[in-house]
């Protein structure tokens, strides 16, 4: 990840309640009972964390950049966190993360400075977690679980099978083509010809970046064109 | 792929797609500019009938005024949860702030029906008023619905359902408070039943249509 140095505070026109923690943090420091005063110290050290993704997203709504990306970065322990409490599987996690960081840039205008950005964050990363829970269950259902099935499988219905896969062949690429310009070009050249990054970047004069986003907005599309998911 | 390194170019993706954003206006004030669209269908119905029939049926039948007067709070409040719960993060427990005003509008409106039995003598609707409140409850609701959906799929409504069951009961509370201004005739059981089945239609159909409609906000 590219390291930010000598991060300014952002040019923001609105008001920043960062201050307001500081204050409460100092005067709460020379406590005497030790435990009170450590815990209170990670009380507000994760409160002043929240502070500054609130700063920072304050300022990526303004078109902060360097901001902007911050605070997505400084997101993803948190999104894994609210997910793994839903019960994600580990491997699953990261498919949350994204749909997250997907969801939080389209609805960035609906976050309120003034307000936790940690509380916002966690309400979105909740909710993607149960679409994944219930994309999962509906997927486990519809797989085969019998590691014998396919010997058993009778070679007559081959004729059958192969008829039914040409259809779904069919289908995929008809939903392939329905897909925006943009994001048929990323399951074409990334999912089909199977190029790499690069590759497809220099193919196609778009950055890695985009095309990864392309690619994974697709696929989502795809998924909901073929098994009805949201 | 390694998973680490797709996040960052995620991210960095995302970051090369920023563009500044209006920031989304606090749920009061989005709910005020709603409650305004209420507020003028009032002013034309008051236009064109005044305050007097209203009035003289309230001073013969004052639960019919608290009916009313739970019928404007359940608009507010419910519009006001809505509004709030568009946005990610704020807690669920909104959702029962129109409840108390909800059950003053409808155990008053009740206490209409008892009077049908208590005094008799009191004119009441019959089954062709009855449908004519019917007609105008949905029709005024359907276009505060959709105000309110379209107002809503700007914000990110996380529980789509939930949000569309509080557009319906704002909007079918909002055009019953409108239709106190010119209702004809008393409240009786055929009335509150109307009125029911009425509010029932736009909530059903709200929680049916804009669940879908919601969710892709």
């Amino acid at each position: 990840m590219r390291r930010i140095t000598g991060w300014n505070h952002p040019r923001d026109d609105t008001p920043l309640t960062a201050g307001n923690a500081w204050v409460l943090d100092g005067g709460l420091v020379p406590l005497p009972d030790c435990r009170a005063s450590v815990s209170t110290e990670t009380a507000s050290a994760s409160d002043q964390a929240d502070q500054r993704r609130a700063t920072w997203m304050a300022a990526a709504q303004g078109g902060d950049r360097r901001a902007y990306e911050r605070v997505l970065a400084d997101s993803v322990a948190l999104i894994r966190a609210v997910a793994r409490r839903q019960g994600v599987a580990t491997d699953a996690l990261d498919d949350v993360v994204q749909e997250t960081l997907l969801t939080v840039h389209r609805v960035r205008h609906t976050y309120d400075p003034a307000r936790s950005y940690d509380a916002w964050l966690s309400a979105i990363a909740g909710r993607r977690a149960i679409d994944a829970l219930r994309s999962h269950g509906r997927r486990d259902r519809r797989e085969l679980h019998d590691e014998f099935a396919l010997d058993r499988h009778p070679d007559r219905e081959d004729a059958s099978a192969d008829a039914e896969r040409r259809q779904q062949a069919r289908r995929l690429r008809e939903a392939i083509a329905q897909l925006p310009p943009g994001q048929r070009e990323a399951v074409e050249q990334l999912g089909l010809r199977e190029q790499s990054l690069a590759e497809a970047a220099a193919q196609t004069g778009r950055n890695t970046g985009a095309l990864k986003v392309n690619l994974h907005r697709a696929l989502k599309a795809l998924r909901g064109r073929l098994h009805g998911d949201d | 792929m390694a998973e680490p390194r797709s996040n960052d170019s995620l991210i960095a993706a995302l970051g090369a797609e920023l563009v500044p954003v209006r920031r989304l206006p606090p749920p009061w004030l989005r709910m005020l500019g709603w409650l305004a669209v209420v507020a003028a269908f009032a002013v034309l119905l008051f236009a064109h009938y005044g305050d007097e029939p209203m009035l003289r049926r309230w001073a013969g039948a004052p639960d019919l005024a608290w009916a009313a007067l739970g019928a404007v709070l359940t608009a507010v409040t419910a519009g006001w949860s809505a509004f709030t719960l568009a946005v990610p993060g704020r807690s669920r427990a909104w959702v029962w702030l129109p409840l108390p005003p909800a059950l003053l509008w409808i155990g008053a409106s009740g206490l209409g029906c008892l009077r049908t039995w208590l005094a008799p003598d009191t004119s009441i609707a019959t089954l062709h008023q009855s449908a004519d409140c019917l007609v105008f409850i949905v029709s005024f609701s359907i276009p505060l619905s959709a105000l309110m959906v379209w107002l809503l799929r700007r914000a990110c409504p996380l529980r789509p359902l939930l949000t569309a069951l509080l557009v319906g009961l704002a909007s079918a509370a909002a055009s019953a408070s409108l239709l106190e201004i010119c209702h004809a005739f008393d409240a009786a059981a055929t009335d509150l039943l109307t009125h029911a089945l009425a509010v029932g239609i736009v909530i059903v159909a709200n929680a049916a249509m804009g669940g879908r409609l919601l969710s892709k906000a």
